[in-house]
């Protein structure tokens, strides 16, 4: 995930917040205060009591933005920490995406077929139309949608990317 | 006495616990003005003594008033407004705060919690609104966290690098019963500042200004606001290495001007030995500075051939405009600590004989006196208000009273900057990274309220006056002898000097059409007016003025045509100043990509 292009890298930021009122608009102003890249983002409380968040952003920039961002990031009151998961050593990437298929005939034949390729599940179905679930890396969901839209009418929904850094360590 | 007394199992209720919250945070004074939402908190007022409010005549002065109460006491500043257009009318003196780091909270009052979002009567969404105008902000919803937020306000306001914190009070949050709960010795879960410096970087630093051979101290709000003891320490350290030190706008009086090392403010409008030492320092060590752009000029040309420290206590100022070689993280004044220990120690000196050579090439720098300016004295010659600041600086001097210095924005302020000399922290006020035009009398008002026996003048511009002119009011109310110190050049002098380098001399509606008579202003606030229209009132008026023990605006009519000089022009570089309107024009034109610069 360090597609480099004229300088710019893509930064997968985990940032553990207090679970308050306010603290993601924190967040989103502060990227669009400051005319940050926002490609993906997630959030959901992480402790055992809800008293915090982990909010994950997908952004790009050169290496002077992203440490700029960690760095305005860290200034935000209720922030615990801020981890550059694609600076500090292997990570996991994942992305959930449920993707509508509304097809008939070969088209649906087909579908299936990749669908099988890529290993997704189909959650639901009609007779018309599938919906699937695929989990993996970015890229894969955006070659599995690169592939379904030519097949028929398509409605994508994306859950933004979740990350963790491998083996033993943390950011709690 | 008895039991009864004991109020312990029947809770106060919530606008006077706010006032316990706030007197345990040691809160004096608040700059308020009352409303709907907020009738609890001024109920609560009305009955105790030991906190003192200030009615102003517009909330955008409550909050600038609390930033002349802060920066002259070094405590955090309090406000208290109603919601909506209390709220509103507060935001440009919460920005102003932010951009200078000053630490102030600010008390809204809100719609009751059940109202919130149905577009009350002066509902605003106070939260939303003022996010990127505080450093943090609060929205009190449950009784139970009101005084643990209030505390945790203050703390979050003075740590770190200081800023103003909003706290929403909803109505029915102020008139329910809430348990008081003391400060915790833990203030926050997830807020603290890194203060102490890092002994490695330290170390680095200390290695490259022992090797200096021509360094510079470049310092400024950091050192302010870490308090007295931190300018103190600026100023061994000078003594100690023999380095010259320029001050930032919001710097001034970190170092005495009257020290032989003090070069003068240095960036767009600094003197040109300080910009010239900064473009040719091979040691640069900023402390408690941002490499504004006001100070830079243009970047890439910024002092291209020196190694770069820079202190500063947030992480976010660091290598945000200009790569540094030593950061260090942490208070202004436990880094100056920390060089000057680690110095003597290693007897790190920089070598004497180079830095005797340095300030021999910076001595004919200051050799072109780029602060001169020409007063004529003839017998009813115009003031130039450059000479104007000049007698003001030396009467209150010569007056022995302290005295405290606030301006507006504008040509004048940078006169003030250049001209007044200032021996000491926080006796200088201004509006730095905002530029609030309004900002300086009611900061002057904040500042006589914590120094009633002071000499507390406002150098002001005749527009600028006019954007808080209502505080004439309270000064007033509370005989508060604040001096307006006018230097009327009937325009928007620095809007005519753009307009008149930039474009064609065409200007634009900057021209003080139809001005008030100023000094039957003052009295109609019953305070006092004076005037002076040539340079043989001047010294009258204002020993008159330092003398009154009332409110007083002397109207100072100076030369309309002047400008502010030196001058690095939009886009340039610090060695290609404008010392004058005639002087070195051709090498200073002004590139198309310095037209767009502010
Ligand atoms: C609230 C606000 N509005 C506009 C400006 C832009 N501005 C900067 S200086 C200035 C003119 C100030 O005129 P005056 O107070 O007479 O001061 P002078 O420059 O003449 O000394 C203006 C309009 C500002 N800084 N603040
Ligand atoms: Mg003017």
């Amino acid at each position: 995930m360090s597609d480099v292009t004229n300088g710019q890298r893509i930064a997968t930021i985990s940032v553990l917040v207090d679970n308050e009122a306010g603290v993601l608009a924190r967040v989103i102003g502060l990227f669009s205060g400051r005319g940050y890249n926002i490609d993906s983002l997630t959030v959901a409380p992480v402790d055992a009591d809800l008293s915090r968040s982990r909010i994950t952003v997908v952004t790009r920039g050169t290496n002077a933005v992203i440490e700029q961002i960690k760095a305005q990031l860290g200034r935000l009151v209720p922030i615990h920490k801020v981890a550059d998961l694609s600076a500090d050593g292997p990570h996991v990437a994942r992305e959930l995406g449920l993707i509508k298929v509304i097809a008939r005939g070969e088209q649906r034949v087909e579908a299936l077929r990749i669908a099988d390729a890529f290993r997704a599940k189909i959650v639901d179905t009609t007779i018309e139309s599938f919906v699937f679930e695929l989990t993996g890396a970015s890229e894969k969901i955006d070659a599995f949608i690169d592939l379904m839209r030519p097949l028929g009418t398509t409605e994508i929904s994306r859950s933004g990317v979740a990350a963790i850094a491998r083996g033993t360590r943390t950011i709690i | 006495m008895n039991a009864e007394m004991n109020h312990a199992e029947t809770p106060a209720a919530g606008a006077q616990v706010l006032l316990r919250a706030l007197k345990e945070q040691g809160v004096e004074v608040i700059f308020g003005y009352p409303g709907g939402a907020v009738l609890p908190i001024y109920d609560a007022l009305f009955q105790q003594n030991a906190i003192r409010h200030i009615l102003v005549r517009h909330e955008q002065a409550a909050v600038h008033a609390a930033e002349g109460y802060a920066r002259s006491t070094g405590k955090v500043g309090c406000v208290l407004v109603t919601s909506g257009p209390g709220a509103t009318n507060a935001v440009t003196g919460l920005v102003d705060a932010l951009m200078d780091s000053i630490p102030l909270v600010c008390l809204t009052g809100q719609v009751p919690t059940h109202l919130i979002g149905n577009d009350a009567f002066q509902e605003a969404d106070t939260v939303g609104i003022t996010r990127p105008a505080t450093k943090h902000n609060y929205l009190v919803k449950r009784s139970e966290d009101l005084a643990r937020v209030v505390h945790e306000a203050f703390y979050v306001a003075r740590s770190g690098r200081p800023g103003p914190v909003v706290i929403d009070l909803p109505k029915d949050i102020l008139i329910k019963p809430a348990p008081y709960v003391e400060p915790t010795r833990e203030p926050h879960r997830s807020y603290r500042p890194q203060t102490e410096p890092d002994a490695g970087q330290i170390d680095k630093a200390v290695a490259l200004i022992k090797n200096a051979r021509r360094p510079i101290l470049y310092t400024g709000g950091g050192i302010i606001n870490a308090g007295p003891e931190a300018s103190a320490l600026l100023r061994e350290l000078v003594a100690e290495t023999g380095i010259p030190c320029t001050n930032t706008l919001m710097g001034l009086g970190s170092l005495p001007a009257s020290d032989p090392h003090f070069l003068g403010m240095l960036g767009m409008h600094g003197t040109y030995e300080a910009n010239m030492a900064m473009h040719g320092c091979d040691v640069m060590i900023n402390i408690g500075a941002r490499f504004d752009d006001r100070v830079t000029g243009r970047l890439d040309a910024f002092s291209p051939n020196s190694k770069k420290i820079h202190a500063d206590i947030d992480a976010s100022n660091i290598n945000k405009v200009v790569t540094v070689d030593v950061p260090i993280l942490g208070d202004a004044g436990k880094i100056l600590r920390a060089l000057l220990e680690r110095i003597r120690s290693l007897n790190a000196q920089p070598d004497r004989a180079a830095i005797t050579a340095w300030w021999r090439q910076i001595d004919s720098w200051r050799e072109k006196r780029s602060l001169a300016f020409v007063q004529p004295d003839a017998p009813g010659s115009i003031i130039k208000p450059q000479h104007a600041v000049r007698r003001l600086f030396e009467l209150t001097r010569q007056s022995g009273r302290e005295t405290f210095i606030t301006t507006e924005v504008g040509q004048h302020q940078m006169w003030a900057a250049q001209h007044f000399g200032f021996e000491r922290p926080n006796h200088w006020m201004t509006s730095g990274g905002l530029g609030t035009m309004g900002y300086g009398l009611p900061a002057a008002m904040g500042v006589q309220v914590a120094k009633p026996d002071a000499l507390v003048i406002d150098i002001a511009g005749e527009a600028s006056i006019l954007m808080n002119i209502q505080e004439m009011g309270t000064l007033a109310q509370y005989r508060l002898p604040v001096k307006v110190f006018i230097l009327n050049n009937q325009y928007m002098g620095m809007v005519r000097q753009w307009q008149e380098l930039l474009h064609g001399s065409r200007y634009s509606e900057s021209y003080s059409e139809a001005l008030p008579d100023f000094v039957k202003l003052a009295e109609s606030f019953h305070g006092v007016g004076m005037r002076a229209t040539s340079v043989d009132d001047l010294d009258r008026v204002i020993l008159e003025m330092i003398k009154c023990d009332r409110a007083v605006i002397a109207d100072i009519a100076v030369d309309q045509g002047e400008n502010v000089y030196p001058m690095i022009p939009s886009g340039a570089a610090h060695n290609e100043m404008l010392l004058g309107p005639d002087k070195n024009r051709d090498n200073a034109e002004v590139t198309n990509a310095g037209m767009v610069l502010v």
